[in-house]
């Protein structure tokens, strides 16, 4: 089996997975209790926080856990409308193809009478800094940009928005769901002041995820309850998750560097083979893409029957075609950077990990060139842009 | 994979009726790229029996497999016969298609009747 969906989520790590079974059966404390038992989980809890805070350049008091990165996106633009309402700004500034964790709650604060300004991603898949700069007002209180796109990989000028963001003293919130562990992302640097991470896109376990919330700002509690996370986000903390997060997220900082290198040259393996496709055609930037991501669109052919035909041939891989969504629209990301309906329903994303080799992305493009030939040879539409009657357009 | 039924994985991976008809009578296409669904059927038809079906389609998987059983339904049976094709008996034939996946049964329902309405105009001209 050669498992190609990373970017939907990443086998654990077996330190993280050490690290989880152990706090399950040593250190099942509550952190709110008194005695040892629960202290030693309270430890264990800051212990996870320090160590992650560390790897992004935070402060241990910045990281809030959270149940993983929906949550914490919610809270980061919930929390940038609340303060932003008290002094009267209602204009948040994002990008066109965001995650829907962010796109959605954008979508609920404009029927509460927010203005959104949705920043153009162009044909690269890049926003661009001085675009973001320009939309800037008076009343805008927030910009969240994505630090790399979940489907076509690419990676975002985050750190010239962070700059723009701070002279202009507006909020800046970034989902780096997909760049955390895979990529160098620090806080500082990056002059982020929101930040949201999910533990399981970096070998770490579902459920669980952290808000990077720089000191000063005052976070709005989605959950109501307990005192947990400073009174921010209440319910018993889930110890066992955190910590196999913290695990997860030092080894893959540790390995950072090497992976990247390897895993690029095997990206660039499999989009000069998937280029030899006729009618084919990368979607995203080339350069300034996450190491292990590659999404192409075929021309003629529909995205789901070709991801169940991989998967015939042992590979596992996602689409962004309607029929895999559950709705009549392909992928809003596609959509954004420009391709046509047509195209879009015949899209493949292949994110890859360490652990393939370069025969697996050989089997890969030799398995994809043949399922896209096959549909192809009874589709009515590759029938038409071969006989003349439409024109190709990739 | 619990997506789909057997019986629609096993049309989706061998469709039956695969191709076109070079001298078809009777020719239907249906559903738009827009939506991600086209499907396009070729009938031979000769004293109103259906000698030959075949179809084309781009799509996603249950939109093949319903394709495909909508031609072996109709296969050799009388015009009048295949006149009566529903989508609930494409769906049915598959052992059921996901509620989200229902609109592929109509599909190849419309294709069929697109078909034999194009087959009865041409009738009437000659």
């Amino acid at each position: 089996m050669i498992y190609a969906d990373n970017a939907a989520t990443t086998r654990m790590s077996e330190a993280a997975l050490n690290t989880m079974i152990s706090v399950i059966h040593e250190n099942y404390g509550n952190p709110s209790s008194l005695y040892s038992i629960g202290q030693r989980a309270k430890e264990t809890l800051e212990e996870a926080r320090r160590s992650i805070a560390e790897v992004i350049g935070a402060e241990p008091r910045e990281i809030l856990f959270t149940s993983g990165g929906s949550e914490a996106d919610n809270q980061a633009i919930l929390s940038a409308a609340a303060i932003g309402r008290k002094n009267g700004k209602t204009h948040i500034i994002s990008s066109a193809f965001e995650h829907h964790a962010v796109l959605h709650t954008l979508e609920k604060l404009k029927k509460e009478g927010f203005e959104i300004t949705l920043a153009d991603v162009h044909e690269n898949g890049i926003v661009r800094p001085e675009e973001v700069e320009k939309a800037i007002r008076p009343d805008t209180c927030l910009v969240t940009i994505m630090y790399a796109n979940n489907e076509i990989g690419t990676i975002q000028p985050i750190r010239e928005i962070g700059k723009i963001c701070r002279a202009h003293g507006v909020l800046f919130h970034t989902d780096a769901v997909q760049a955390i562990g895979h990529i160098p992302v620090n806080v500082e640097t990056d002059q982020a002041d929101l930040l949201s991470a999910s533990a399981h896109k970096f070998h770490g376990p579902k459920g669980v995820g952290f808000l990077y919330v720089r000191k000063g700002i005052c976070v709005t509690s989605l959950i109501e309850g307990g005192a947990q996370e400073n009174g921010k986000r209440a319910g018993t903390e889930n110890v066992p998750g955190i910590a196999a997060m913290a695990t997860a997220l030092k080894e893959a900082a540790a390995r950072m560097q090497e992976d990247a290198v390897s895993l690029t040259a095997k990206r660039d393996r499999l989009i000069q083979g998937l280029r030899r496709i006729p009618h084919s055609a990368l979607n995203g930037d080339e350069a300034h893409r996450l190491p292990g991501n590659v999404n192409f669109c075929f021309e003629g052919i529909e995205g789901e029957s070709l991801l169940l035909l991989l998967d015939d041939k042992g590979i596992e891989a996602s689409s962004g075609s309607a029929c895999t969504s559950g709705s009549l629209d392909p992928s809003h990301v596609l959509l954004a950077i420009g391709r046509v309906h047509d195209v879009a329903h015949g899209s493949l994303r292949l994110s890859i990990g360490e652990d393939l080799t370069d025969a697996d992305i050989d089997t890969m493009i030799r398995s994809v060139g043949e399922v896209v030939e096959y549909l192809r040879s009874f589709s009515p539409i590759w029938r038409d842009l071969e006989s003349g009657k439409k024109q190709h357009i990739l | 994979m619990a997506l789909y039924s057997e019986k629609v994985m096993d049309h989706f991976r061998n469709p039956r009726n695969v191709g076109v008809i070079e001298d078809a009578n009777g020719i239907g296409e249906v559903g738009n790229a827009k939506c991600g669904d086209i499907m396009k059927m070729y009938l031979k038809i000769e004293d109103d029996i259906i000698q030959d079906v075949k179809f084309e389609t781009f799509g996603c998987g249950s939109a093949i497999a319903s394709s495909s059983m909508a031609t072996e339904l109709i296969k050799g049976k009388p015009v009048s016969e295949a006149m009566k094709l529903t989508n609930k008996a494409v769906a049915e034939a598959l052992d059921g298609l996901p509620a989200y996946k229902m609109h592929c049964s109509v599909l190849a329902e419309e294709a069929i009747q697109a078909a034999l309405e194009d087959w009865k105009s041409r009738e009437k001209q000659s």
